[in-house]
């Protein structure tokens, strides 16, 4: 039955094995890199407990799970900050993994040429779990003594080696999920999105469940995560449901793949439309559609980030006071609070975030051509305007919207948690100020698109500059001048400047102006393919 | 009249001349053949057609408008099925159709349903289900229920099956019996000797022959095998015999088509007594163009 196993087990490695390397160092350099940072920034037991003063708020503990522990050392804040995030990404990834080498390749194909060599019926299943098996205890053994050689005092060699477990145990976890969804889609999509939701409907349940009612959170896997209590009391059991419930998922999975024939699902897939409505019928409608989850996540995704910039607004004062790095973060001389000045470094930055969706939807009008969609539809009477200015108004309109829900998001959560709160119309007036260097960005993008189409990523390059410019600017004390090399340096920082039009209204203008050329250059040049 | 016309097309992507002299025609009412090898030029001279790409040098007109810069009012009056169909993968197949058509703003219900139900296609499935033939029948029923005064085809049949590559076929006969007009590019041979009433065939970017199949045929060999009572000597010297080829009982050989009949006087006089004959196949042209660009056949 598992004839074979371990001949296709050498192969699934010898294809993986750069996609793994990425992700085990990715995970283990920043694994390794927070305690480091905390060590920096907080060096004082006095400076960790104003944080985790400031961090036990509803929004922080929806984020990253309960605040369970007695001192908030260098150890339980990393545990705290980062198990469950951390757990996500390797559920994540063990998603990708196993969808990989079970679904994607069945749909590709490749099943069907193991299957027709001398392998066991079962070989794929148990080659693939024993790789998923191998990656996931490679993490844990360099998560865990990339930790434990930190030689940092509250970080000690038990808790390293339970925080590498129970990210191991989860990815287990997630894959023996996955391992069940490839069996009941009939294809991959629907298979990682089966897998996906499980992940997604975990961390939401703890999340509510640790806000309100603990008992709730013990219906996730993630929440075991934060109840292990690394570098606290160090439950060593919790580890046990997870790598056993997940090897358990792979046997279930097996003995289902047995039942059905291949490239079938134990889910019948259900009919699609058979006609689209006239929505669909318009070029608006149509780019509407393909991006209707990609606006909508992106929607959610802004309230909840601006709601947790939000939560810390509370505490801020007495936080600064006693925090000479992130003072100087704000290189503030002004006269305006600490408070103050941090919501203006927090809105520039959520607009930074906030331009990303603006600019995927502009890219999407590239993305289409490259593919060879646009070529079906160019050739009825769509006139190239018709299908750039659709793009351009979704992208443009989408960032507004984004604006609008990230700062809602934050003035909401602000409210909840500040004495004094700042009116909506400061925090959303400060935010929307952003928006013509928004539009900038998306006539960068524009400009891109029509005359270097290849190079049309490049812009989240620049993107990344600004971010880097703004958000380290002070710390780093860059010159002045390189703020101004991105649209987002001329905005004044409200509410700890004053407001100033003019540089709203060039702003807006050297958009139009870059709209406009990009335009032509696209309206003339050959369509790729 | 001309529905569409090239005039020393050329087009270079960089150092790649693609295009060097295209020059063709299609008129009203007739099936056109536009025949070649894979990278010959064939889908690049349709995406100039369509406005998709400008010219290096060169006119390209459809219905006596410029391609690239009338392009929305030209697609008014055509229908395009690339060779190679690509679609969005999280549509169904009956959301495309309706979408394509609704670009034309045709609605054609009937027609719609009858296309879906000749091409056996299965309209609810999302596109990413889809095989590269089915992707293809998505185009082919949007492009013929929208019923253009002009069909643009690029190896549309190149993912069907033989008895749905019979049903486009069908189609095709249909839009000409109705006056419609067509482009038809293709690499299958058989399939543009059933359609077409002209063929052009196109080499590295030029075109090297265009004319009706008749005309061409006129260019090209037929096929003998015979069987004489007296022995046949010296075939291979004679005028306008070639590739002579013993066989068991009898010869086979090509006959230059103008030289046919002295040669056939000549045969009487040995006897006949079997002869087959066979008309030249699009084929045999075709390997007679591309025999080696060097060959003296030319």
């Amino acid at each position: 039955m598992f004839h074979n196993s371990g001949k296709l087990l050498f192969f699934l490695g010898k294809a993986d094995r750069l996609r793994i390397t990425v992700w085990l160092f990715s995970l283990t350099v920043i694994t390794i890199a927070v305690p480091l940072a905390f060590g920096n920034l907080y060096p004082t037991q006095a400076e960790r407990d104003v944080m985790a003063q400031t961090l036990s708020n509803p929004a922080l503990t929806a984020m990253v799970g309960p605040v369970n522990f007695e001192t908030y050392t260098i150890g339980t804040m990393t545990a705290h900050e980062m198990v469950l995030l951390t757990a996500l990404v390797v559920g994540l990834m063990n998603i990708l993994f196993v969808n990989r080498h079970t679904r994607v390749e069945e749909e590709e194909g490749l099943l069907e040429l193991v299957r027709s060599l001398p392998t066991g019926k079962g070989a794929n299943m148990m080659a693939v779990f024993l790789h998923i098996l191998f990656i996931n205890l490679l993490l844990v053994l360099l998560i865990s003594v990339g930790l434990g050689v930190l030689g940092i005092e509250s970080m000690g060699w038990n808790g390293s080696m339970l925080y590498g477990m129970v990210l191991g145990g989860s990815g287990i976890f997630f894959a023996g999920i996955t391992a069940i969804s490839a069996q009941l889609a009939d294809n991959a999509r629907t298979s990682f999105g089966i897998a996906f939701a499980v992940l997604m409907i975990a961390y939401l349940v703890r999340a509510v469940g640790d806000v309100s009612a603990e008992t709730l959170s013990w219906f996730s896997p993630l929440h075991l995560s934060s109840q292990a209590e690394v570098y606290g009391a160090n439950h060593w059991w919790t580890i046990l449901p997870l790598f056993g419930v997940g090897i358990l998922l792979f046997a279930v999975a097996g003995y289902m793949a047995s039942l059905r024939d291949l490239d079938a699902g134990l889910l019948r897939s259900r009919a699609g439309k058979t006609t689209a409505s006239s929505f669909l019928g318009t070029p608006t409608g149509l780019a509407l559609r393909l991006q209707r989850t990609g606006i909508i996540s992106w929607g959610i995704a802004m309230l909840l980030l601006g709601a947790s910039y939000g939560s810390i607004l509370g505490d801020l004062e007495t936080f600064f006071e006693g925090n000479e790095i992130l003072q100087q973060m704000l290189a503030g001389e002004s006269s305006a609070s600490f408070t103050e000045q941090f919501l203006s470094l927090l809105i520039v930055v959520i607009a930074l975030i906030a331009t990303i969706p603006a600019l995927m939807s502009m890219l999407k009008l590239y993305k289409e051509e490259k593919s060879h969609r646009v070529d079906l539809l160019y050739a009825h009477p769509l006139s190239r305007f018709q299908f750039f200015a659709s793009h351009l108004s979704i992208a443009a309109v989408q960032g507004l919207v984004m604006f609008l829900l990230a700062f809602a998001g934050l003035w909401m959560a602000g409210v909840a948690v500040m004495t004094e709160p700042f009116s909506f119309l400061t925090i959303v007036g400060a935010g929307m100020a952003y928006y013509p260097a928004l539009l900038v960005m998306v006539g960068v993008t524009v400009l891109l698109i029509g005359f270097f189409p290849e190079k049309s990523g490049w812009v989240w390059a620049y993107l990344l500059y600004a971010f880097i410019v703004l958000y380290f600017g002070g710390l780093f004390e860059f010159p002045e001048w390189m703020e101004y090399l991105s649209p987002f340096g001329y905005v004044p920082e409200l509410p700890n400047e004053d407001m100033t039009w003019l540089p709203l209204i060039l702003l807006s203008m050297v958009a139009l102006v870059m709209v406009t050329i990009g335009f032509r250059g696209y309206k003339r040049r050959d369509l790729q393919g | 009249m001309t529905i569409l016309q090239t005039e020393n097309l050329s087009k270079h992507f960089g150092k790649v001349k693609a295009l060097k002299s295209v020059s063709m025609d299609v008129r009203e009412g007739e099936v056109f053949g536009f025949i070649g090898p894979n990278g010959s030029g064939k889908s690049t001279t349709i995406r100039i057609l369509l406005g998709m790409l400008s010219p290096t040098g060169g006119e390209a007109t459809v219905f006596g408008m410029d391609a690239k810069n009338q392009a929305v009012d030209i697609h008014k009056r055509i229908a395009y099925v690339p060779g190679e169909v690509n679609l969005w993968p999280n549509l169904t197949g009956g959301e495309v159709i309706d979408l394509l058509m609704s670009f034309h703003g045709v609605k054609n219900e009937g027609r719609k349903k009858e296309l879906i139900r000749d091409f056996q296609f299965d309209p609810s499935k999302k596109c990413r289900a889809y095989s590269k033939g089915n992707r293809q029948k998505v185009a082919l029923i949007a492009a013929l229920a929208i019923e253009p005064d002009l069909y643009i085809f690029d190896e549309p049949t190149s993912g069907l099956d033989p008895l749905m590559e019979r049903t486009f076929q069908k189609y095709v006969k249909d839009a000409r019996a109705e006056g419609k007009s067509v482009l038809l590019s293709s690499h299958i041979l058989s399939e543009v000797e059933q359609l077409c009433d002209r063929v052009g065939i196109i080499r590295d970017g030029e075109i090297i022959e265009t004319g009706s199949l008749t005309d061409l045929r006129h260019l090209t060999r037929t096929n003998l095998y015979v069987e004489t009572s007296h022995t046949l000597e010296n075939l291979e010297q004679w005028e306008g015999v070639h590739a002579v080829e013993q066989e068991e009982a009898g010869w086979s050989f090509q006959v230059d088509t103008e030289k046919m009949d002295t040669v056939m006087a000549e045969l009487s006089t040995f006897g006949i007594r079997k002869i087959e004959s066979a008309p030249p196949t699009l084929e045999d042209l075709f390997m007679r163009h591309y025999e080696g660009s060097g060959g003296g056949e030319e």
